[in-house]
């Protein structure tokens, strides 16, 4: 058989090997595996490919998906990312290193992640952030556990209504098996009802409350009042975050929430159809012992010198078995990477600029579409960034504009249809989006 | 590797920025209430974009990767990392697809869905798989929740707990705690297999399942496991497969064959995906098909799981295709039997015989300890092999040993790389024996050495504003 | 070879009691600090926690392991040793000076079924 590009094996090495070991053949390394079990007969898998097939299969596919300009975030948003992001991150000693294990050949996985937790509690004004878990549902539903494992003995948390739908699902199915019980807070215009969660927090068995600072219709939500509900019941208040707001929007701190969390996607990720994405995770510091996930700490080496480490290791599932914090055993180190680099880049102005571009952009288009006639307020003057809700009256509206050559005009489960703009959107192309529904 | 001590955060200059944003060519909207803005300060660094590339350039100098040499991390399955598909997953049309597009505009990523699952369907004999998790420990938990699931749909609502070997995976407890499962460990035999006479007396049915890693953490096959599946199947229970292993299987053995009703699979292992530093992974969840309909009722993550990953591992499936599968295999139980037998000689092995893709030596033959000089340990090798250029290998783990000592080569290590390991290790023996210091005090060529991790427990600083 | 106080009772996961009158002084043993090695946290119950003998009340943890601390006693936690907080290594640097919990007992006879120094000796084979 002709050499493959991945196996450095010559027949003489293998040759040589085997007999080494004292076997005549590759086979013979299976000898403690019960025949019946060997697989008899060829795998169902395709021929293998060169690199060029692979290559043109790829492009193929590629061309399948729809190249549409995106007017939608409800999680995922098409924020620019920067030139020197991938450049960075496809270097090979971050990119094919495994967890920073051994700290002496691992610092600069180790920097960028203490780095990368300095700016999740910059942004956030809490005060210990963990290394990153999977993506902001799953952070959520950590954040639910933790709470639980906070306020021990009760065994309820509250969701807001007005939290993204994939949020809820994903932490309804953590509930599910861990034995919590959800309970949700109704949504008045369009936000969190205090009035509801005091209401529910009659029962003393609420561990904490999950509300989203910028809510699913792009609301900029007010939780005045929400802490000192929650602390008064022995409950947790728990942010989930859009980071990129959090530049412009009063903070988790500012709150006085226990817990934010959230996706780092819209620190420069790219959609990539949903992952890799990163969550992110802050507490306050009576919590740290019961976050999950890896933590990264500054400390010195037998010489004196400053080095970063794995540290509070205790909490986790290689030392704690069942007893630990969380199962999880990793994070999103490139994507933490990513934003690291991402917000290296912006700093606090770049960020506010971002935001200020995305608002004005998103409040443009708002008052061109009401100016069309063919859409109606859900929630007038309710503040929002970059994402909004209307009520259309077009109808196949989405479609309409998939075929102008926009992602846009989402379907919400109210049948609102929800828009959003990034800064990646020009005065062109929205004007050409609200042509399109002019005309349609 | 050159030590290299600032932070970003030491770079910052007022007034400095590395960002090119458009002209904002917009009315200004009306401003957020003030009730509703920031006012704390938002300290993160202000810097120019060379600045952040001679940075975080410099911070990699300081990281080992597999494109710098041999990393030979049991369990970790550090295979090399094909580089065009880096170059397949970056194409516009899926790295600017958003996750809420309706099907028809996605017909791409779905095919890849659906092949995906396909593939990976005939690799390991399982009928439907989710691709939902993003990481191994995360696709144990989604295993756990379906088998859960299974039971509760059923009325079977008495099966609480999950068997787990004491040779397992720290994460396999881990996972069924988190999904609401008693975890009952079951001991390993002298020869590291899965004790089936310790195993029958946990049987009830207040099983639900029993997770197993074949081969175990030993790198030994559980050549008891039609056994071990009869006897967990009988009492209704479900079995299993942590996918951690599955490379020494790829072409030779599929887990649906061997009685497993639940598995998933590391594509960041096997499946040749990049580990990033820690991720991000997937961890692809496979069941027979009588579990299928178990599947649509959990989510856990939140949209389609790291589609990214799995593009590169699509890739690499397709590169292998049928006619290289059983290589992966081979080559990988050849190369750790290859080192096994070279080091035996000067390494404890514990349990004789034919391992698969890794083995597990419980630490010197003649550590050096004399006097009032302790032995070299098995951390004191570990960091001795980072001067000599290697990785060092999983240490302390499993657990079954003191001085366990875990060694996986993986597939896509030449003879001569392998060889130039063999040779180190011997060296280090050799070392040892002599003068146990030399080891103590390693590593010697790397940035820094052995940093003070108690104090960092005792007192944390986790974050650059705690250094000021 | 270390160090095990007359007077004290102990238990087999090493912990040490010391009584007066109701009230029962909880650590832990010279031999478990130096299994340990350097604690680097004490994870402690709460003022007012029922404890039960045989049950965990807390935990030991090192930079690389964790360990249960296993009430030898049944009563209410009336006081936890707040300085471990900041100060874990008091339990390295002296075990027996540094108690974790004080236990108001509720059922003293479960004393009888611990150890005495001598016995406690034997046990860990010194």
């Amino acid at each position: 058989m002709a050499q493959f590009a991945f196996f450095p094996h010559t027949s003489a090495d293998v040759e040589a090997m085997l007999q080494k070991i004292g076997v005549q053949k590759l086979e013979d390394l299976y000898s403690d595996v019960p025949a019946e079990f060997l697989k008899k007969g060829a795998y169902a898998l395709p021929d293998a490919l060169s690199e060029q097939e692979i290559r043109d299969y790829f492009t193929a596919l590629e061309q399948m998906n729809a190249h549409l300009k995106v007017f939608v975030g409800q999680g995922a948003y098409d924020h620019y990312t920067p030139s020197v992001i991938p450049y960075l991150t496809q270097r090979s000693e971050f990119l094919t290193a495994y967890t920073p294990y051994q700290c002496e050949i691992s610092q600069g996985t180790l920097r960028y992640i203490f780095e990368y937790q300095s700016m999740i509690c910059a942004l956030t004004g809490l005060d210990i952030a963990n290394a990153s878990l999977y993506d902001g549902p799953t952070a959520a539903a950590e954040a639910m556990k933790m709470a639980i494992a906070c306020t021990r003995k009760k065994t309820r948390v509250l969701l807001s209504r007005t939290l993204l739908p994939q949020v809820v699902k994903v932490v309804e199915t953590y509930a599910r098996f861990h034995g919590v019980e959800i309970g949700f807070i109704k949504a008045q215009e369009g936000e969190t009802s205090l009035e509801d969660l005091q209401a529910q927090l009659a029962q003393d068995n609420v561990a904490g409350a999950i509300v989203p600072s910028v809510n699913r219709y792009g609301i900029v939500e007010s939780h005045a009042g929400f802490a000192d509900a929650l602390h008064d019941a022995k409950a947790l208040l728990i942010e989930y975050c859009d980071p990129s707001a959090l530049a412009v929007v009063k903070t988790p701190g500012e709150w006085d929430a226990d817990i934010a969390i959230g996706d780092g996607q819209p620190l420069g990720l790219p959609l990539c159809y949903g992952g890799p994405y990163v969550g992110f995770m802050a507490v306050k510091k009576d919590c740290m012992r019961k976050m999950p996930g890896r933590i990264v700490g500054q400390t010195v080496d037998k010489d004196g010198k400053r080095v970063f480490v794995l540290t509070l290791q205790a909490r986790e599932q290689h030392i704690k078995r069942e007893k630990a914090t969380s199962n999880i055993c990793s994070n999103e180190s490139l994507m933490a990477l990513w934003v690291t680099i991402y917000l290296s880049l912006m700093g606090p102005q770049g960020l506010r600029e971002v935001n200020r571009i995305s608002c004005d952009g998103a409040h443009y288009l708002y008052n061109e579409l009401l100016a069309t006639g063919k859409f109606e307020e859900v929630f007038p003057g309710k503040p929002f960034l970059k994402e909004f809700v209307l009520k259309s009256k077009v109808a196949g509206l989405p479609q309409k504009l998939q075929k102008a050559g926009f992602f846009a005009a989402l379907e919400t489960e109210e049948g609102y249809v929800s828009f959003c703009v990034t800064e990646k959107r020009t005065k062109e192309e929205i004007d050409l989006l609200v042509k399109t529904v002019k005309e349609g | 590797m050159k030590y290299y001590d600032k932070l970003i955060f030491e770079l910052s200059k007022e007034g400095r920025c590395g960002y090119s944003l458009p002209a904002n060519r917009f009315p200004q909207a009306s401003e957020l209430p003030a009730g509703l803005c920031r006012k704390a300060p938002l300290p993160l660094p202000e810097v120019s974009e060379p600045d952040v590339v001679r940075h975080y350039n410099n911070l990699s100098q300081m990281n080992f990767g597999v494109d710098t040499g041999f990393y030979p991390l049991g369990s970790c399955t550090m295979k090399y990392n094909p580089k065009i598909n880096e170059e397949m997953a970056a194409l516009p049309g899926f790295a600017a697809l958003h996750p809420l597009m309706p099907k028809e505009l996605t017909q791409g990523a779905n095919k890849v869905y659906e092949e995906m699952e396909k593939c990976l369907g005939a690799i390991t004999g399982m009928a439907r798989f989710t691709l939902d998790p993003c990481a191994g420990a995360h696709g144990e938990l989604t295993g756990l929740m379906i088998m859960r699931q299974y039971h509760l749909s059923r009325g079977d609502m008495g099966r609480t707990k999950v068997i787990v070997p004491d040779s397992a995976h720290g994460t396999n407890p881990a996972s069924a705690a988190v999904c609401g499962l008693e975890v009952v460990e079951v001991k390993s035999l002298e020869n590291g297999r899965v004790d089936v006479e310790a195993l029958k007396p946990l049987l009830d049915s207040s099983v639900a399942g029993m997770m197993m890693t074949n081969p175990n953490t030993l790198g030994l096959f559980e050549t008891q496991i039609k056994e071990i599946s009869a006897l967990v199947h009988g009492v209704g229970g479900l079995m299993y497969y942590d996918g951690a292993n599955m490379n020494p299987l790829m072409g030779v053995v599929r887990p649906g064959d061997m009685g497993f009703d639940i598995m998933h699979l590391n594509l960041h292992k096997t499946f040749s995906t990049p580990h990033g530093g820690g991720g991000p992974g997937s961890g692809p969840v496979g069941v027979q098909a009588y579990l299928a309909d178990c599947l649509p009722a959990i989510k856990v993550s939140g949209f389609h799981g790291n589609f990214g990953v799995i593009l590169r591992a699509y890739a690499y499936i397709l590169s292998l295709g049928k006619q290289n599968l059983r290589k992966v295999g081979e080559y990988s139980v050849l190369s750790a039997n290859y080192i096994k037998e070279c080091l035996k000689d000067v390494y404890k092995l514990p349990i004789e015989g034919v391992c698969k893709h890794e083995f597990v030596f419980d630490g010197l033959i003649d550590d050096g300890a004399h006097d009032d000089v302790p032995g070299a340990t098995t951390l004191d090798v570990a960091k001795r092999l980072l001067d000599y250029g290697f990785h060092a290998p999983t240490i302390y783990f499993p657990l079954l040993f003191h001085q366990a000592l875990m060694i996986e080569p993986t597939e896509t290590e030449s003879k001569e790389t392998i060889d130039a390991f063999i040779e180190v290790m011997r060296k280090i023996a050799a070392e040892a024996a002599q003068d146990p210091m030399i080891l103590h005090d390693a590593p010697h060529n790397t940035p820094i050495s052995r940093p003070d991790e108690t104090t960092a427990a005792r007192n944390p600083i986790l974050k650059y504003q705690d250094t000021l | 070879m270390s160090k095990v106080i007359e007077g004290l009772k102990y238990s087999e996961s090493h912990e040490w009691v010391k009584v007066e009158g109701n009230v029962a002084f909880i650590g832990v043993s010279d031999f478990a600090q130096k299994e340990m090695g350097d604690i680097t946290y004490v994870d402690m119950p709460e003022e007012g926690d029922d404890v039960l003998a045989g049950e965990e009340f807390g935990a030991l943890e090192s930079v690389k392991a964790a360990s249960d601390l296993i009430s030898p006693v049944s009563g209410t936690v009336v006081l936890v040793n707040a300085a471990l907080e900041d100060a874990p290594e008091a339990i390295n640097e002296d075990a027996y000076a540094n108690w974790i919990i004080k236990v108001e007992m509720s059922l003293p006879s479960e004393l009888d079924k611990l150890m005495d120094a001598a016995a406690y000796k034997a046990f860990i084979g010194e």
